[in-house]
């Protein structure tokens, strides 16, 4: 084919030699400053293997003059957001929680910190809104089994609910009431009637008022006698409008059969301090957050 | 394969510069035009470090672009990021403002106020300080390198490196405070980035205004070919009016030349006269001296017509109208014309009058167009409220039930205050029976309204918290409303929404 190449009279440039229906295709050379651009790319590619990791070999890649890691850039840029954060981190640290409120900045900062951490940490159980489903209970609302101060939610964390080997967990237990065979099948429905008469759903019935008397007897040493519920104990209040298993006539009958024990990890091995108080002060401003209670005891010696 | 042998070298993809030499004028467009590059560059030296009082709260820089907390000030104007609409019209009227200008007086943009063009001029004149005029400029490009050449070389580039510094420090004063930027960058402390801008627009200034020059015009901007579309016969162009030229004259003819023509004389075209010259009766007013391209900084010859290269400096006027002075013919052989009136002056009818010319209806809706995007913003600046709000439902959970029974949702609001002063405000609920409550208040002291400080010139972002009964529909329409409670007033209402569970229990 090569034998037909020619020149072209008009431009002067040699022809390519293939020819098709009188078509002929110009061999016209490289613009020369494509030619540089197209050495410099490989001087740079000689360059750039020479300088970072380029060659991969079994188990790594040729380690590159440099030193470039991808693991080191992470963490050098962490290490750069840790020491953007010093300041905030140790003045936290520092800080005992119900004193936050008293430092707008620093609650802010918490909150935001809380705010990222709650994704990571408890959007799994809690919802990633905090909402919550049945079992795992809402966090925006005002209604709080175990306390809703900073201080209470901070202790909830830290050492989690029902968590075994954890000395300072919270920790209560319902007895099975039909399972264990301490109420009987139509008892514990009357127990039910009187409960939902206590939460306003049912009227007052003969059964509710037969409920009335077992529910003194069997529950109300946790439950308060009116239904009020009692912190100390984790005991729910029966006479709101929130329930974590269902408030409806079969939830209730359930949870007085079997009852529920429902259990959330404790937090101080796994997260440091002060993602703990972050995570705190988020679940505190989400609406429900209840004011700080004097704390009973000294107050831990400031560094 | 012997075909290779036979093969020429490639042709050229491009025409190699010719080196323009500008030889030095004087005359009224040039002292206009000198008269035009002191004033833009006081206006671009001084106006960053011109002082406006705001009060305590913002900066005191009359005109500053402030990058870093997203403000742009001017004056008494003071524009957030929401507002960039008006960077919108501004450009918009400095278009239109183009269009006028061109249709008007032609390229009179390009000719003196370009920043191209007024920098070219400036870096042109230094080269003539150290190398000397036209003639020494060529004299010294063509010598072999000496320790003279070598010297002057290195003396006009570091003047022109030290001009594109000192364009490049100027503008970063616009993007902080100048007088502590100043210092800063003489400390060697500014941050990174100045000293990088300063290293950009020093090399920008010197390759464009240096080494690239009427390049820039010729081949990068495209205003030269948005004017082509703009032009019509009633634009003011540099014209050579070859009526009265030609048939240029040399040497001998000279003195044939002066005798005294009439100065207007119809001609019927260049086109004829190329065809057959002896249509004219004698020789033209043009002696082909040159004076004309040798002081053109595009290095175009205008006597071939209008022509993309030219940007109408008027610079070979200048120096037309000082050789016809000298040989003694009538000024003005080289002017602004408008074809329209070049046609007239040939056909010996008198030039339109040239309020005329400017009154046309193009000019008159450009006019129109231009005042009306101006006063436009103009009145949205006057009315524009300086207080304003703007609210988010939480869409994660959309309700929350209390214990009570009662139905709260949150919103998250934006309450921005765009006065240099703290704002007392109030913000209200309508819309619902409800209440309203912030992260530092509770339900129990919840109320109807809620008031709140809003920092100067910041946007105060609180959550808020509303609850309601919870027998209602699903969705209830809402609003917002924001009111400042001094003396100026003013306020902003937005609408959500209160969302309930789709069953009471």
């Amino acid at each position: 084919m090569a034998e037909n190449k020619r020149i072209d009279p008009k431009t002067g440039t040699s022809t390519v030699g293939h020819e098709w229906d009188g078509i002929e295709e110009l061999d016209t050379p490289m613009p020369r400053w494509w030619l540089w651009t197209f050495y410099a790319t490989i001087l740079f590619s000689i360059g750039y293997c020479i300088a970072y990791p380029a060659w991969p070999l079994i188990d790594r890649a040729t380690a590159g003059a440099l030193g470039w890691t991808s693991h080191g850039q992470l963490e050098s840029e962490l290490s750069a957001e840790r020491a953007r954060r010093a300041d905030l981190v140790r003045a936290l640290a520092g800080m005992p929680i119900e004193e936050l409120p008293a430092h707008p900045d620093l609650l802010a900062a918490a909150e935001q910190g809380g705010r990222s951490a709650f994704k990571v940490h408890c959007a799994a159980c809690h919802g990633a809104g905090a909402a919550g489903s049945r079992g795992y209970p809402n966090l925006n609302d005002d209604d709080w089994l175990w306390g809703g101060s900073l201080t209470a939610i901070e202790q909830t964390l830290r050492h989690g609910i029902r968590q075994p080997g954890d000395d300072a967990t919270r920790q209560s237990l319902m007895p099975s009431f039909g399972r264990d065979g301490i109420l009987k099948s139509e008892q514990i429905d009357d127990v039910v009637s009187f409960v939902r008469v206590v939460s306003r759903q049912e009227r007052p019935s003969a059964a509710s008022r037969r409920g009335a008397a077992l529910f003194a007897t069997n529950c109300a040493a946790c439950h308060g006698p009116g239904g009020e519920g009692k912190r100390d104990l984790g005991a729910p209040r029966l006479s709101d409008g929130i329930w974590l298993y269902g408030g409806d006539r079969t939830s209730l009958t359930d949870t007085v059969t079997n009852a529920h024990a429902g259990m959330m990890p404790a937090w101080a091995d796994k997260l440091d301090p002060v993602t703990i108080k972050m995570l705190a002060a988020y679940v505190h401003s989400l609406g429900g957050g209840e004011a700080a209670q004097p704390r009973l005891a000294p107050a831990p010696v400031r560094r | 394969m012997t075909a290779h042998t036979n093969v020429p070298s490639p042709p050229r993809l491009f025409e190699a510069r010719r080196k323009i030499f500008p030889k030095a004028v004087s005359g009224p467009f040039r002292r206009f035009k000198w008269a035009v590059m002191g004033i833009t560059l006081l206006i671009y030296y001084v106006t960053p470090w011109l002082r406006w009082d705001r009060g305590p709260y913002a900066p005191h820089q009359a005109v500053l672009v402030d990058l870093e907390h997203r403000r742009f000030y001017m004056f008494a104007i003071e524009i957030w990021p929401h507002e960039f609409y008006y960077v919108a019209g501004l450009l918009v009227m400095a278009a239109i403002g183009l269009f006028l200008v061109t249709s008007a007086v032609g390229r009179a943009w390009c000719g003196y106020a370009c920043p191209q063009t007024v920098w070219t001029d400036l870096f042109q004149q230094v080269e003539r300080l150290i190398e000397g005029d036209r003639n020494a400029q060529i004299r010294l490009a063509r010598a072999p390198w000496s320790a003279g050449k070598i010297a002057k070389r290195v003396a006009k580039h570091v003047s022109w490196i030290a001009i594109g510094i000192a364009t490049g420090g100027a503008w970063i004063f616009y993007f902080a405070d100048a007088p502590t930027l100043a210092r800063a960058l003489f400390n060697g402390n500014a941050a990174p980035i100045a000293y990088a801008t300063v290293a950009i627009l020093t090399a920008t200034t010197y390759i464009l205004g240096g080494l690239m020059r009427e390049q820039v015009c010729q081949f990068m901007c495209p205003w030269p070919r948005i004017q082509a579309a703009m032009m019509d016969e009633r634009s003011l162009t540099v014209t050579y009016k070859f009526w009265r030229g030609e048939p240029r004259s040399h040497g001998t003819k000279r003195a044939q030349a002066r005798v005294p023509v009439e100065p207007v004389r119809p001609v019927p075209s260049l086109a004829r006269l190329a065809d057959d010259p002896s249509l004219l009766a004698g020789p033209g007013d043009c002696i082909d001296c040159g004076a004309c391209v040798a002081v053109c900084p595009t290095g175009i010859d205008i006597r071939e017509g209008p022509q993309i290269g030219c940007i109408t400096c008027g610079l070979c006027i200048d120096a037309c109208d000082d050789m016809m002075v000298k040989i003694a013919r009538p000024t003005k052989l080289i002017g602004y014309t408008t074809e329209l009136d070049a046609r007239a002056e040939q056909a010996g009818r008198p030039a339109q009058p040239p309020l005329r010319r400017l009154l046309r209806p193009r000019m008159i809706a450009y006019l129109a167009i231009w005042s009306l995007v101006g006063l436009t913003m103009l009145f949205a600046l006057g009315a524009r409220t300086r207080l304003d709000l703007s609210v988010l439902q939480n869409r994660n959970p959309l309700w929350v039930r209390l214990s009570d029974g009662d139905i709260r949702n949150t919103y998250q609001v934006k309450i921005r205050n765009m006065e240099a002063r703290p704002r007392e405000v109030e913000v209200s609920l309508a819309g619902i029976q409800g209440l309203l409550w912030d992260e530092h208040g509770s339900r129990a002291t919840a109320g109807h309204s809620l008031r709140l400080r809003v920092e100067p010139d910041k946007v105060a972002k609180v959550q808020l918290f509303v609850a309601a009964l919870a027998d209602g529909p699903p969705r209830t329409d809402i609003s917002f409303s924001v009111r400042a409670l001094d003396r100026e007033g003013g306020g902003d209402t937005d609408h959500s929404f209160f969302e309930r569970p789709e069953t009471p229990q």
